[in-house]
């Protein structure tokens, strides 16, 4: 077995029996990710020297018998949206080309002081707006499974690294789909809790009351345990959950027998990949043969959601991107009058994407359209809430539901067509909407690419989301050889 | 010709009077190095968030309750969207549809010096921007700009009131009657010359008897009472001339210019911002529970009306008195702890607002300082009451301890200021006096009685002052029968 191939568990063996050192492992990484990421993408910034240095204090530690604990040592990488103190944290936006934060975000932190080893900072759509990065500012990743597709996004840069074995985990953010639509198309574990299980602080925003970290793992134990490092309540952030974090390594033992899976039948309708939908439909029949209840549901509001989804994050996104003006951080390009300056870094700093959804959400909120568009929405938003609420109140303990209508499509294939774009995002953005949780974990393929399914559960039913998620849980697949295929497809390096 | 009825609304923002910024703990102290009381979060780098300051909330509720408003259980911020260099995130936290605080009223004499309520529609909780120092006078004529944040995020109220007043006048007095009681309730420093009070008119007028509120136009840039007196007058003319004229008020944003004594265009309705308000994700609302607003009532301190009718009905003090007292709550705050020592209040008032004022005045000291304690002063009355001094001397004492901040018994000891109440000691000095006076007590014995006020005197010469006056007077009658 590869090293790269092994769960966190395995790692923390190898460790502890000193058949490797956190040293060498993260040289290991590093040397991986100058051979490999030169196709795949994954990285906008590799932080080398800041891993090996964070790599040796950790094997010292390790020496002295005083590991902090199972992540100590293990080499990951962030979405580059998590601020690092010191680090270059672009949001693959130009506008935020030189920003280095002088503050880390609270999730980061929390690694950071359980020892983790952060490689870099990964690739997205620029300020987290695109499913599948190419609206990165710098270049698009690719997907390691098919080089010529989309690694999804927007966190597609943190999927990437982990299917192609760059990352042991990476953290990335869930603003509509950014973590399951990427984990679906790249084969790994992505996790989107509860709005408010995770500290926003330090996340450079793009909808605030929609946006959520998550985690992209190689199994769903692995998820368990980064999951359990990063949450919590953070006085920094005033929306993050007051209440104790579940035991998620301890759900993924327990049995799935006489839980009950809902399938809503509004997420199995026109627009699905029928092959989509029979992988769903085998999941369901794992889960019955385990002992678990399938049982169809309905969400009458689904259909709204999508643009739902767009009026608010494009509206909050409008305010969120306002503060980058070129005045105290960030690019400026200078001009001879404020206006100007404003006008001109803005035009300058932010691509196409984002100035679509600046300029959606300024009209949304703008006087005279407010009540038809923003508050209509906020009704929307809470009519798909009560249709959740119901669904779970009458014992529902999880959903399952496919995760995007079909698998990563070709890089290029939707560039110029943003509206076709949004549809993938159709059974993911329900769920940020509601502030639910909700896990993707890769299941089968078609035509060898990765296809995952969906659990959905109520607000911090994080715990029943893991032992569903472990029950339907397959064997790792690896992507095929990423240097052969470059050389097949004629990529160049 | 059309009489005309004057409308004016206010609105004030006050700065709080908490020791951090509404959204992260850097200081909110006046002044200080160019943004050296800025953080990531007041600066409004990306990603960071605003976590709301408590205490800025209680003092706003405490402004409500002082103003006699409703505190609402539920509340909840807003983001205001606009680009300036001065506001960090390109919005400005503040409250929308549901204010903190709401339906108050103020007291003021009208012009017939009847009690006349102001209504307060609303105070909502918001942020302070940073400022601007241009390199010339203002941002179109500068070459450059430099933004200082440390004023950004500091919090503020902003308290609305109703279009209740008909006159500068009555605006001056609504606006001192605020200022006044924002101080007592210890929510802002009202200093409108450092701008943690500042004030917006809005004003318009209408035929005299109409219920139809003409046009209103907005004047800003009010940096005191004076000035908004000032403009208001200044505004009232221009619009009543317009209006003769057959003009129509345009609906703008108007700036006073203290130099020229007048208000000027900035911009019209047109022109105005659109703000985009939408609820602030960023927080959540602010819920308050009634044991909370006892809690937040409890801190409050006596307000100058209720004062006012106090002193003059139990403390029997004039109205003259009164005003002199209330008008300064650290002066007030004071009377009230020398009374709890010294139980002649007329006595109290009478120093405070003489000597105490006048020395601190000398002192170019400011009333929140008065360098003496409470019980000294109480102290130092009581020995004058007791006749253990007279009253010179006791003025004395009190300039001493002034200067040297020594205890008014020491220093009435140290400069035997005691007076001599014991009669076998005086008798003496007395006879000494009768006999060195002979021409004088024979007058007094005939009947002068202005005799007495001379002998009196040679006695209170003798004895350098210390000599008990009512004691002397009654050894000299004794001695002259």
């Amino acid at each position: 077995m590869s090293i790269y191939d092994m769960t966190i568990n395995q790692l923390q063996q190898q460790l502890n029996d000193k058949n490797i050192s956190s040293y060498e492992l993260t040289k290991k990484y590093l040397a991986r990710i100058e051979e490999i990421d030169p196709v795949i993408h994954a990285y906008i910034t590799v932080t080398p020297e800041a891993a090996l240095e964070a790599a040796k204090a950790s094997d010292e530690r390790r020496a002295r018998g005083e590991l902090i604990g199972d992540l100590d040592g293990i080499p990951m990488a962030l979405k580059d949206i998590f601020c690092t103190d010191g680090i270059l944290t672009t949001c693959a936006s130009k506008i935020l080309a030189n920003f280095v934060p002088p503050y880390n975000a609270t999730c980061w932190q929390r690694l950071a002081d359980v020892g983790a080893v952060l490689l870099g900072k990964c690739n997205l759509d620029e300020f987290a707006m695109g499913s599948s990065t190419e609206n990165s500012a710098y270049f698009a990743t690719r997907n390691p499974f098919d080089i010529e597709r989309t690694p999804g996004g927007s966190s597609g840069g943190s999927a990437a690294a982990v299917a192609a074995d760059l990352a042991a985990y990476t953290l990335g953010t869930d603003t509509g789909g950014s973590v399951r639509q990427p984990a679906h198309y790249c084969g790994v574990v992505g996790i989107k809790p509860t709005y408010g299980l995770i500290s926003r602080f330090g996340i450079i925003p793009y909808a605030s009351s929609l946006d959520q970290a998550g985690v992209f793992a190689k199994n769903v134990y692995d998820c368990a345990t980064v999951l359990e490092a990063v949450s919590g309540h953070d006085e920094k952030d005033s929306t993050s959950t007051p209440y104790p974090i579940g035991d998620y390594r301890g759900a993924c033992q327990r049995d799935v027998k006489g839980m009950k899976i809902g399938m809503p039948k509004e997420f199995f309708e026109e627009g699905i990949d029928p092959r989509t939908i029979e992988i769903v439909k085998k999941a369901a029949e794992k889960f019955a043969a385990a002992g678990a209840e399938v049982i169809e549901v309905s969400l009458p509001h689904t259909k709204y959601a999508l643009p739902a989804y767009y009026v608010l994050a494009c509206a909050e996104a409008s305010s969120n991107l306002a503060r980058y003006d070129g005045v105290r951080y960030g690019v400026r390009v200078d001009k001879p009058t404020l206006e100007e300056i404003f006008c001109a870094t803005r035009s300058a700093g932010f691509g196409e994407e984002v100035k679509r959804r600046i300029l959606l959400g300024t009209y949304a909120l703008s006087s005279g359209y407010y009540d038809a568009y923003y508050n209509k929405t906020l009704q929307v938003r809470t009519l798909i809430k009560e249709d959740y609420d119901k669904v779970f109140a009458s014992g529902i303990d999880c959903l399952l539901t496919p995760v995007t209508p079909g698998p990563a499509f070709k890089l290029g294939e939707m560039l110029d067509d943003p509206l076709t774009m949004y549809m993938t995002d159709v059974c993911t953005v329900p769920i940020n909407i509601a502030g639910l949780a909700s896990m993707v974990v890769p299941f089968a393929d078609i035509e060898g690419l990765p296809v995952g399914v969906q659990l959905i559960g109520a607000p911090f039913s994080e715990e029943k989301l893991f032992t569903a998620a472990s029950a339907v849980e397959v064997p790792r697949r690896l992507p095929p050889d990423i240097l052969k295929q470059a050389v097949e497809k004629g990529v160049e390096r | 010709m059309t009489e005309f009825q004057t409308v004016i609304g206010l609105e004030f923002h006050a700065e709080l009077k908490t020791k951090t910024k509404i959204f992260c703990s850097c200081p909110t102290t006046f002044a200080g190095e160019p943004n050296t009381h800025v953080c990531p979060v007041c600066l409004g780098l990306p990603g960071v968030l605003p976590v709301l300051n408590k205490r800025a909330v209680e003092l706003a509720m405490k402004a409500g309750l002082a103003l006699n408003c409703q505190i609402s259980p539920f509340s909840k911020f807003d983001r205001k969207n606009y680009f300036y260099p001065d506001l960090p995130k390109a919005y400005q936290v503040t409250q929308y549809p549901l204010p903190i605080c709401k339906s108050g009223y103020i007291t003021v004499p009208d012009a017939d010096g009847n009690e006349k309520n102001i209504r307060i529609n609303r105070i909502h909780l918001e942020e302070d921007a940073g400022k601007l120092v241009h390199s010339g006078e203002s941002i179109t004529t500068s070459n450059y700009s430099l933004p200082d944040y440390n004023r950004a995020a500091v919090p503020l109220i902003e308290i609305v009131s109703e279009p209740d007043m008909a006159s500068a006048e009555e605006a001056k007095a609504f606006g001192d009657k605020l200022k006044l009681i924002l101080e007592y309730a210890g929510v802002s420093d009202v200093k409108m010359e450092q701008g943690s009070l500042r004030c917006d008119v809005n004003i318009s007028l209408m035929p005299k008897g109409s219920d139809k509120l003409g046009t209103k136009v907005e004047i800003k840039n009010l940096n005191s009472f004076r000035a908004m007196h000032r403009a208001i007058q200044f505004e009232e003319d221009r619009q009543r001339r317009m209006i003769e004229r057959g003009e129509k008020i345009v609906q703008e944003t108007r700036t006073w210019d203290e130099g020229s004594g007048q208000t000027l265009s900035m911009r019209s309705k047109e022109n105005d911002h659109d703000y985009r308000y939408f609820p602030e994700p960023d927080l959540v609302p602010t819920v308050i529970t009634p044991e909370w607003i006892e809690a937040v009532r409890s801190e409050l301190p006596e307000l100058p009306d209720k004062r006012e009718k106090r002193l003059k009905e139990e403390c029997g003090l004039s109205y003259y008195d009164c005003a002199q007292i209330v008008a300064t709550p650290a002066l007030a705050f004071f009377f009230d702890e020398v009374a709890k020592i010294f139980d002649d209040k007329k006595t109290i008032a009478n120093w405070l607002i003489g000597d105490v004022s006048r020395l601190i005045n000398v002192a170019e000291k400011e009333y929140e300082q008065i360098p003496i304690a409470a019980d000294d002063l109480a102290y130092l009355l009581e020995q004058a009451k007791s006749g253990a001094i007279n009253n010179n001397s006791a003025k004395a004492v009190l300039e001493e301890m002034f200067a040297s901040g020594k205890k008014p018994a020491e220093i009435i000891s140290e400069r035997g200021f005691a007076q001599i109440s014991d009669s076998s000691a005086l008798e003496e000095a007395v006879k000494a006096v009768i006999e060195a006076n002979a021409k004088a007590a024979e007058d007094f014995r005939a009947g002068k009685q202005q005799a007495m006020g001379f002998l009196m005197g040679q006695v209170m010469k003798a004895t350098k002052g210390q000599a008990n006056p009512n004691l002397v007077k009654e050894l000299l009658a004794k001695m002259l029968k």
